[in-house]
């Protein structure tokens, strides 16, 4: 067969397969990323059938998946929302990363695999899954909760640290020394840095300059821009996600919808071919021997999430049953795990099969957990009369909502008056 | 003297804006706008006040048709005419105004008028509850509440006429 031709035949059954295949997940009210991830591992290297036509575009179209789904996180986000959330919730981000990362870090230690796969793998049980998140919100009827802006706040500050944390990670794999590792580190702190000034000052003078009546143009100029600025990132060692992140920041207001909605199709086509890419590269054979410690690794990391969100809620005068639902909803990792783990297959191709298999079990526990934690939650620590002390130390904080009394006397407890809340506007 | 509710807003990263209301009757209802423009109405659980019982996402067009049914008075955006006849305006800082590039402070428009700005609106966003040093712009517009005799004294003020 010719070149192209068998191109354009393998490329045009791998997209074809996920459409399928996310039409089948969106059947049954899931992410399509465990699926693509699947579809992914059953091909490829050690798969059922190896694609050679297709390898180099789909590895390419996996660079791009990565740069446009940190550019469309960056969009939703203004810099102003990113640098109130930090000064508001940054202890909840400290707790989050001891928590999460931790577990990460140990596993690698552990299964003996250096310190380079610790910080990879710290990364990869560390950062949860907004886009899994902000679904599961919406699905569950949630957005207007209390304890709702508590857990886009983490989310905000884990993406918020990805800006740091990524061009480390890509030091440290590279192999940099401590020198060049923390000079990498000053410039993309640096960069960081200048860009939130920037936004928060001339937001609108780089939206203005970017902004285009004619979609067509506003398409090509933002794309071609975040593309290059992510190139110019990897040559400085600064990771091109992080690249794509600050130019998704810079942009902001009219600009930044009017791109979100012009590039969301465009990402969700480049980051399938990435999660099926991930899976190519990873051999199937590789993952039981992983089985066990991913295994391990998301029941421990399942609890430490739900700790976090239960402090996190907890700072927020969030209430019993609502920091239950903050911990269980922060529980889904997903396509942020797969982008580290990608960038750190090539020095340690063991975090492969862990992080494919750790992920396919939290995307799919994920949204159980935050449908069911409080209930769970509620269950164990139910109190059989009100007057009873509470045994169970999760629920020693304060008389709560979990002593309710008896459903069979009927009564419901009036909702305490609400604390005040941060910003009141008359309406 | 019509009571006014109280609606506090909360910021969703990502998402949008939370309203939330409490109503006299003792319910809670809370209305998440969308940074697409949908909207959810949500009603609070009276068990657990931090959750939703029930969320009703709206699209744009059920959300203002929704908005029509509720809305009492039709006009009432127009001009609101409170009880002791305050009313709101907003008026424009021109290249004749005397008081571009000077500050709210040098206007002394509280005691030449009684009437005050409360507002001020640049073209992408709004400066509520400006301070005495806050400097005015060409093209501001200052959001301005007091009786018609005052808002109009400060209109001939700002506007240099």
């Amino acid at each position: 067969m010719h070149e192209t031709t068998a191109l354009l035949i393998e490329l045009g059954a791998i997209i074809l397969g996920l459409g399928i295949l996310g039409r089948l997940a969106g059947r049954v009210g899931f992410s399509a990323i465990p699926l693509y991830l699947l579809a992914g591992l059953a091909f490829g290297h050690g798969g059922l059938l190896p694609l050679n036509a297709s390898e180099e575009f789909v590895a390419t179209g996996a660079e791009i998946g990565v740069i446009l789904l940190l550019l469309l996180l960056g969009l939703e986000y203004s810099a102003s929302e990113l640098v109130s959330n930090l000064k508001t919730q940054y202890p909840s981000g400290i707790v989050d990363f001891v928590l999460n990362a931790v577990p990460g870090a140990a596993a690698a230690l552990i299964l003996g695999w250096g310190p380079v796969a610790a910080v990879a793998l710290a990364g990869v049980t560390w950062i949860s899954s907004s886009g899994v998140i902000a679904k599961v919100l919406g699905d569950l009827g949630r957005l207007g909760n209390r304890e709702t802006p508590v857990i886009l706040g983490v989310l905000v500050i884990e993406d918020l640290a990805m800006a740091v944390y990524l061009p480390l990670l890509t030091a440290l794999l590279a192999g940099l020394s401590l020198a060049g590792g923390s000079l990498t580190l000053l410039i993309s702190l640096g960069t960081v840095g200048a860009v939130l000034y920037v936004a928060l000052r001339h937001g609108r003078l780089i939206s203005r300059a970017v902004s285009s009546d004619n979609p067509e143009m506003l398409l090509l100029v933002v794309l071609g821009l975040t593309v290059l600025v992510a190139g110019v990132a990897q040559e400085l060692q600064v990771s091109a996600a992080v690249g794509a992140f600050l130019v998704g920041i810079a942009l902001s207001g009219e600009v930044a919808e009017g791109a979100h909605n012009l590039l969301a199709p465009l990402r969700d086509l480049f980051a399938a071919v990435f999660f099926v890419f991930f899976g190519l590269n990873t051999d199937p054979a590789a993952i039981p021997p992983v089985l066990v410690p991913a295994l391990i690794l998301a029941t421990v990391t399942t609890l430490t999430k739900i700790g976090t969100g239960w402090y996190a809620a907890k700072r927020a005068g969030v209430r019993t049953a609502g920091r239950w639902r903050t911990g269980g909803t922060l529980v889904a990792r997903g396509e942020f795990s797969i982008v580290i783990a990608g960038l750190a297959v090539g020095v340690e191709p063991r975090i492969g099969p862990l992080a494919t298999a750790y992920v396919l079990i939290l995307v799919i526990l994920g949204p159980l957990a935050a449908r069911w934690t409080e209930p769970l939650a509620r269950r164990l620590t139910r109190t059989p009369a009100p007057a009873a002390p509470l045994a169970p130390a999760a629920a020693a904080a304060e008389p709560s909502i979990l002593e309710k009394p008896l459903p069979d006397t009927g009564v419901a407890e009036s909702a305490a008056p609400e604390p005040n809340d941060t910003a009141p506007s008359h309406g | 003297m019509e009571p006014t509710a109280h609606v506090s807003k909360t910021a969703l990263p990502g998402v949008g804006t939370r309203y939330d209301l409490n109503t006299e009757a003792g319910k809670h209802l809370s209305v998440v706008v969308h940074q697409d423009g949908r909207r959810i109405l949500a009603f609070h659980d009276p068990e657990d006040d931090d959750n939703c019982r029930d969320a009703a996402p709206l699209a744009p067009h059920e959300s203002s048709a929704l908005s029509k049914l509720l809305a009492p008075d039709p006009v009432a955006h127009l001009h609101q005419q409170f009880e002791i006849d305050l009313l709101t305006e907003h008026i424009p800082v021109t290249k004749r105004s005397p008081y571009v590039g000077r500050t709210l402070g040098a206007t002394q428009v509280r005691s030449r008028t009684g009437a005050s700005i409360v507002a001020v609106l640049r073209r992408t966003d709004a400066f509520p509850s400006p301070t005495p040093d806050f400097r005015f712009a060409l093209g501001d517009t200052l959001v301005v509440v007091g009786t018609r005799e005052g808002v109009d004294a400060v209109a001939e003020l700002i506007t240099g006429g």
